[in-house]
């Protein structure tokens, strides 16, 4: 087994390489795998892909921090992307980030103590007909009007 | 109002309009079967080049053209299907693939047909999770049913259809980055020539199109290019989805002809301006195109019309806002967008939007002065033409356009005080 990522997890991403023209262009298919069984991407879990597929781990890194939704750190059980980009920045959607981070006691980006929840502040999410739009886990809410309903329906 | 019989959103109210079976009864792969059947790949392209096409991902470059540029003799070929939809104020991909996923599988695999591709992947943006099952579903139905896949419909035509997440980084939209992106590489654009066409993905000719754009092609095989030319304007004919946000009573996605005038759709369509108040401005083409003013809303929204008024039509992302909203806020809103997605490839773009971001901070808050304002304006000007990408120039127009419309906005900003508010917190 590599180090790093579990035997069935290892096998997935190397079928993921064989779907390609190149082994390469797994990358983001095998890295979106790890962050789903795991929640984040860790630095050994990197390298063990890289290696997978033929990669240095600093190649691999290099592509892998590019992105915003790779996430390099253990985040929340529950993640709250919320958009003030500027049509939910003229709907509430930046009083709306702040309600919910000082309901939870935290700055945007960070994670509550207990691990339940993450904050973080997103651009446009492609849902400005719901703004202030919302996604927890990916998953679109929105509009959202109030912090304490949304943190009362995700407890 | 204006009665105009929806073409790409017919299906939308439909009970499971995702569903392979629903688009089936409404005549979903009709087209396909009659292109494979009695019409040849170049048959296909000259219908769509005739049709006037032009690509609704924001540059309204002619499709059929597009896909001409391919060296027909390349043993391999790809089609690249741009979903990123990232620009803020836009979000009309989604409802294809959320509610008519096979209509935008049809297309590509007409596109496929056409220009002799034999794989197609759709870039999605990472955020869209819900967007990417449904098209992961999508896919699978029409392979169970031999749409996608080895000798579809009994044909020597074959075409494997991919769906491939991003992860958050709107660069990727950029058709090049995107490339980059699939390959497992840094997504930073390339530099051309090379096109796509000739050096695409992994090495090989390369359509890519826009969702919308990919979704018109079946109704074009369909109904014929002479059908689609009697909609919209001769120069961009067709329909469009055109998305409203904003302070508008009914936010949401509306079709209606290529060029219908701004004013209809705030008005009828989007139900107007809420809570009895005026229209402050609004942003016709989401975030890298120039703001407009109510004497300015008779526009028809089409790419040559927009750009006769100094602004663009980009995916068709308006934004209405009423008379509470700051100018320089949503500016500043806008700078930071640019900032945060510059690749940070070439120095006027990697340079230039932090600094259009750190002045745009300052003015909006009230701590800013008269210099700020030029720092925006030399900064903005030397981002056009001097840049890789699109990037540097989408991040240039919006506050050129403002700084050109709305001085006294700026002005106020710079003496420390906003038009529109009472007090400003001063730092
Ligand atoms: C920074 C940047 C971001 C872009 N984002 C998108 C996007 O999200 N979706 C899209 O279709 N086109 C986007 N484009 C335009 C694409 O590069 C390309 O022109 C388009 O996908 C071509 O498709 P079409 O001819 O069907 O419009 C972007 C361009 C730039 C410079
Ligand atoms: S213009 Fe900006 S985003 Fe485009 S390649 Fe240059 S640095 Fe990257
Ligand atoms: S501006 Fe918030 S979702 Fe588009």
């Amino acid at each position: 087994m590599t180090a790093g990522l579990d035997p069935a997890l290892l096998s997935r991403v190397r079928e993921l390489a064989g779907r390609f023209p190149t082994k390469r262009a797994a990358l983001l298919p095998a890295l979106w795998e790890v962050q789903k069984s795991s929640g984040w991407i860790s630095p050994e879990a990197l390298s063990a892909v890289a290696g997978a597929l033929d990669l240095a781990p600093a190649d691999a890194a290099a592509v892998a921090s590019f992105y915003f939704l790779f996430a390099r750190a253990p985040g929340g059980a529950k993640v709250i992307d919320v958009c003030d980009s500027f049509v939910c920045l003229a709907n509430g959607g930046a009083e709306l980030l702040d309600e919910l981070c000082s309901r939870l006691g935290i700055s945007a980006g960070d994670t509550t103590a207990d691990g339940r929840f993450t904050v973080r502040r997103q651009e446009c999410l492609a849902a400005c007909h719901q703004a202030p739009a919302v996604q927890v886990n990916l998953e679109y809410r929105g509009p959202i009007t109030s912090a304490e309903a949304l943190l009362a329906e995700l407890a | 109002m204006t009665v105009f019989e929806p073409v790409l959103l017919r299906r939308r109210g439909l009970d499971r309009s995702f569903d392979l079976d629903v688009y089936e009864r409404s005549g979903g792969y009709r087209a396909l079967r009659k292109a494979l059947t009695s019409l040849s790949p170049q048959e296909v392209m000259d219908e769509v080049s005739a049709s006037g096409l032009r690509g609704r991902g924001g540059a309204g470059f002619p499709t059929g053209r597009k896909w001409s540029f391919i060296p027909t003799d390349a043993p391999v070929k790809y089609l690249a299907v741009n979903a990123d939809e990232s620009e803020p104020g836009t979000f009309n991909n989604r409802v294809f693939i959320d509610a008519d996923p096979h209509a935008l599988l049809e297309g590509i695999l007409l596109c496929c047909y056409a220009v002799g591709i034999g794989a197609a992947y759709i870039y999605i943006r990472g955020e869209n999770l819900a967007g990417a099952r449904a098209l992961e579903r999508a896919v699978a139905q029409a392979r169970a049913r031999g749409y996608v896949g080895g000798k579809i419909l009994g044909t020597a035509f074959s075409c494997e259809v991919h769906v491939f997440r991003g992860a958050g980084a709107y660069i990727c939209g950029e058709e090049t980055a995107l490339l980059e992106s699939i390959e497992g590489r840094r997504p930073q654009p390339r530099s051309r020539p090379p096109f796509p066409a000739v050096v695409g993905l992994f090495g090989r000719p390369t359509v890519i199109n826009n969702v919308e754009t990919l979704a018109c092609v079946p109704d074009i095989v369909d109904r014929g290019a002479a059908w689609f030319k009697t909609i919209g304007p001769e120069a961009a004919p067709g329909p469009k989805i055109y998305c409203l946000s904003g302070h508008v009573r009914r936010p949401g996605v509306y079709e209606q002809p290529m060029g219908t005038p701004l004013r209809e759709l705030i008005e009828e369509h989007a139900g107007g301006i809420r809570g009895g108040r005026r229209i402050g401005f609004v942003i016709p083409g989401a975030a890298a195109s120039t703001a407009l003013v109510e004497s300015e809303l008779d526009v028809p929204m089409d790419y040559d019309s927009l750009r006769k008024v100094g602004t663009e039509l980009g995916a068709g992302g308006i934004a209405v806002m009423d008379e509470t909203v700051c100018i320089v806020e949503t500016l500043e809103r806008f700078a930071r967008f640019f900032r945060h997605e510059s690749c940070g490839k070439c120095v006027p773009c990697r340079e230039g939007t932090v600094w259009q971001h750190l002045v745009l901070e300052r003015l909006a808050s009230g701590t800013g002065d008269t210099r700020d304002v030029e720092v925006l304006r030399d900064v903005s000007q030397q981002l056009v033409g001097r840049t890789l990408c699109a990037l540097g120039a989408f991040a240039a127009a919006p506050q050129l356009g403002a700084l050109r419309k709305f001085p006294e906005h700026f002005a106020a900003h710079a003496a420390g005080r906003c038009p529109l508010r009472e007090a400003m917190t001063l730092a």
